[in-house]
């Protein structure tokens, strides 16, 4: 008992304008036994369920949920550049990417899914992620789409993007350097907590974004919110580098089984 | 990985003359911040909060790669970058700008303005956003009852924002797959620039924003470099910063004049004057002078066999040349002018001149059209004398006057 008084008092400390507010209407993110919101220790990844090869008509599908957050990643490509001739690159492909949240995605019904500044954003960034992780030189000439969609947010929606979208490039059979794997890690309490909810996140916790290539150890993208000490980037980055890790993991598993799938119903 | 960056910071910051207007200068990247309020009513979400809004401009003044009115995609990446690195960050007390709680609350709105564009939009925009922000001063409220009162300025003073900290953006530009990092990139470096890695902190070495850009692939350790060299950066421009506030203060107490015009240097005269380009001149004489002496000696020509008509002259023959000038001094003009720096010049000197002039000789010079003061001076001289048949001056290229003289 005396420890969770310890902790209010902390929090109200946390009110003061020096110090970024953490705890919400009393909401711990992280129990001093080491438990989060959900139950889930800091370094644990939430359950990561995936098919592959949703949409016939697309090159390449996938649909991810991790935790609550669902997306459903569709990729078309590589093809003749449609839309701008003048965009087209002599020497490798161009990567299109969009990203757009359904209405019913949030908890308040979204009034503009695409075409606001953040999603043009996060648009962007994925096109920048996957940019660097597609042999676009192989496609010279050419155009490969890329479109996700969220279809429930609940924290990490650009990371759940970049996993869904992998999945996809790879059911679409173009050919990558390696797999992406991205994950949103925050900062409480000394602690770096991988894979944020939406709690956690709006909570005003630092949240680092970071898109990986395992194999390497090369980062395709870094984003980081809000305030955290320099000293704290080293241990945050490694542990959002650890959590991808996992996920890369979970990816290939989930690739290996469709592959094994797939071979066994053509007969191979 | 080698690391060159610049270590002189050329940055300037200005005031207007309203509260809340500052153009900052960074090398020649030139951008204006203007602050302004208004009482509006509060998000539902957060009702005793005031609003911040942000915008940056990409007007065609800047540089003629942006279009007016469309969004372009470095807009809306701008754009993103600076709500996160300001609002995100929470540099700003919002609950200090609540006049009335879910009715009434201020909206703080900054308006960036991009004047010209010479690289790292992202770091002059971040500047100016924050030495703006440090610079307004809002209306003062008072509240009696029910009743909301916003004193002008005249006769209330008004008050300055609630500032946290000052977050300040600095920008990293790769090149050649991470193998160079350059700190501050300008236009030239970022057109050939493989990536851009935002690191935006502020003086107590907290990181407000981080974002990597382009197609590059980072490794651990030059994010913590880069956030090293940011972190020294951003202490030197946050006292620059409050250095330029403290002098603005002191001048509009003193009274004295202040304000966008009286900071720009009276460029009357030497408005159309470019700035000297630094030419390397230190080896140029030994240099001239090595390829003159590795030169052959030309071989001799033979005269054609034309008449010559009068009035027309041939290279290699004419008349006897009465100048009246010796001929070392005219050697010696010569060599001088190869000596002197305004003009550059190639001499080639085809045939060796004799003291005694029994030879026929010539020089052949190659000037600069713009600096040339050569032939003028021989063409007066010449001029003087009517047995002497005029020197032909071809123009075969507009920056080359192309000169035969002739002397027998």
């Amino acid at each position: 008992m005396g420890n969770v008084v310890q902790r209010r008092t902390r929090g109200a400390l946390r009110r003061c304008p020096f110090e970024v507010c953490g705890n919400m209407a009393g909401l711990e993110l992280l129990s001093d036994q080491g438990y989060r919101l959900d139950g889930r220790k800091a370094t644990e990844l939430r359950k990561v369920q995936a098919r592959m090869g949703v949409f016939a008509q697309a090159d390449g599908s996938a649909y991810l949920e991790q935790g609550n957050t669902k997306a459903l990643a569709v990729v078309y490509g590589p093809h003749e550049m449609r839309g701008s001739r003048s965009r087209t690159r002599h020497d490798q492909a161009v990567i299109n990417c969009q990203y757009s949240m359904a209405t019913f995605s949030t908890a308040e019904r979204k009034r503009r899914p695409h075409g606001d500044r953040k999603s043009t954003e996060m648009s962007l960034h994925l096109k920048q992620t996957f940019e660097a992780a597609v042999m676009t030189q192989l496609y010279p000439r050419s155009q490969i789409d890329i479109y996700v969609k969220i279809l429930q947010s609940d924290g990490g929606n650009y990371s759940v993007c970049v996993n869904a979208a992998t999945l996809a490039v790879i059911d679409a059979g173009i050919p990558m350097r390696d797999y992406v794997c991205a994950c949103t890690v925050g900062f409480v309490d000394e602690t770096p907590l991988a894979d944020l909810c939406y709690a956690e996140e709006s909570g005003g916790v630092s949240s680092l974004a970071l898109a990986l290539l395992p194999r390497g150890g090369q980062i395709a993208l870094l984003q980081m919110d809000a305030r955290l000490h320099q000293d704290h980037l080293e241990a945050l980055i490694e542990a959002a580098m650890t959590a991808c890790k996992g996920v890369s993991k979970v990816l290939d598993e989930v690739v290996r089984q469709h592959l094994q799938e797939v071979s066994v119903l053509t007969g191979e | 990985m080698d690391l060159c960056f610049e270590d002189t910071l050329k940055m300037k910051i200005t005031f207007g003359t309203d509260y809340g207007c500052c153009f900052v200068e960074l090398g020649k990247t030139r951008v204006m911040a203007q602050v302004s309020c208004e009482l509006v009513a509060p998000k539902e979400s957060r009702p005793n909060e005031g609003i911040m809004f942000f915008n940056i401009e990409l007007s065609p003044m800047a540089s003629p790669t942006f279009e007016q009115g469309r969004q372009s995609e470095l807009s809306v990446k701008l754009n993103r970058q600076l709500e996160r690195c300001l609002r995100n960050s929470k540099c700003i007390d919002t609950e200090s700008l609540c006049v009335v709680s879910g009715e009434k609350v201020w909206q703080i709105r900054v308006d960036v303005h991009m004047l010209n564009h010479d690289g790292n939009l992202m770091d002059a925009a971040s500047i100016a956003a924050i030495t703006a922000l440090c610079h307004f001063r809002r209306p003062d409220v008072g509240i009696q009852g029910d009743e909301v009162t916003v004193y002008s300025p005249e006769e209330r003073d008004p008050i300055p924002l609630s500032i946290y900290h000052m977050p300040i953006s600095v920008s990293f530009s790769f090149f050649q797959q991470g193998t160079y990092l350059l700190v501050d990139p300008c236009e030239r470096e970022e057109r050939v620039m493989d990536g851009l890695l935002m690191i935006a902190m502020n003086k107590h070495r907290e990181i407000c924003s981080i974002q990597s850009s382009g197609g590059i692939m980072l490794l651990k350790e030059q994010v913590m470099r880069c956030s090293k060299i940011a972190s020294v950066k951003v202490s030197e421009i946050t006292e620059l910063i409050s250095k330029a506030l403290e002098n603005d203060k002191k001048a509009r107490k003193a009274g004295g004049r202040c304000g966008f015009a009286e900071s720009m240097p009276q460029e009357r005269i030497t408005a159309l004057k470019m700035d000297e380009t630094p030419v390397e001149m230190t080896e140029v004489t030994d240099r001239a002078n090595d390829i003159v002496q590795k030169a052959e000696a030309p071989s001799q020509t033979v005269p054609s066999p034309v008449v010559p008509v009068p009035g027309v002259g041939q290279v290699g023959q004419g008349l006897q040349n009465t100048w009246g000038l010796e001929e070392e001094d005219e050697e010696e003009e010569n060599d001088n002018s190869g000596e002197d720096e305004e003009v550059k010049e190639t001499k080639m000197e085809v045939e060796q001149h004799d003291k005694e002039g029994s030879k026929q000789g010539y020089y052949i010079s190659f000037f600069n059209i713009k600096r040339n003061v050569h032939p003028k001076t021989k063409i007066q001289s010449l001029s003087n004398d009517s047995n002497v048949m005029e020197p032909q001056v071809l123009i075969i290229s507009p920056s080359v006057c192309f000169t035969v003289i002739f002397k027998a």
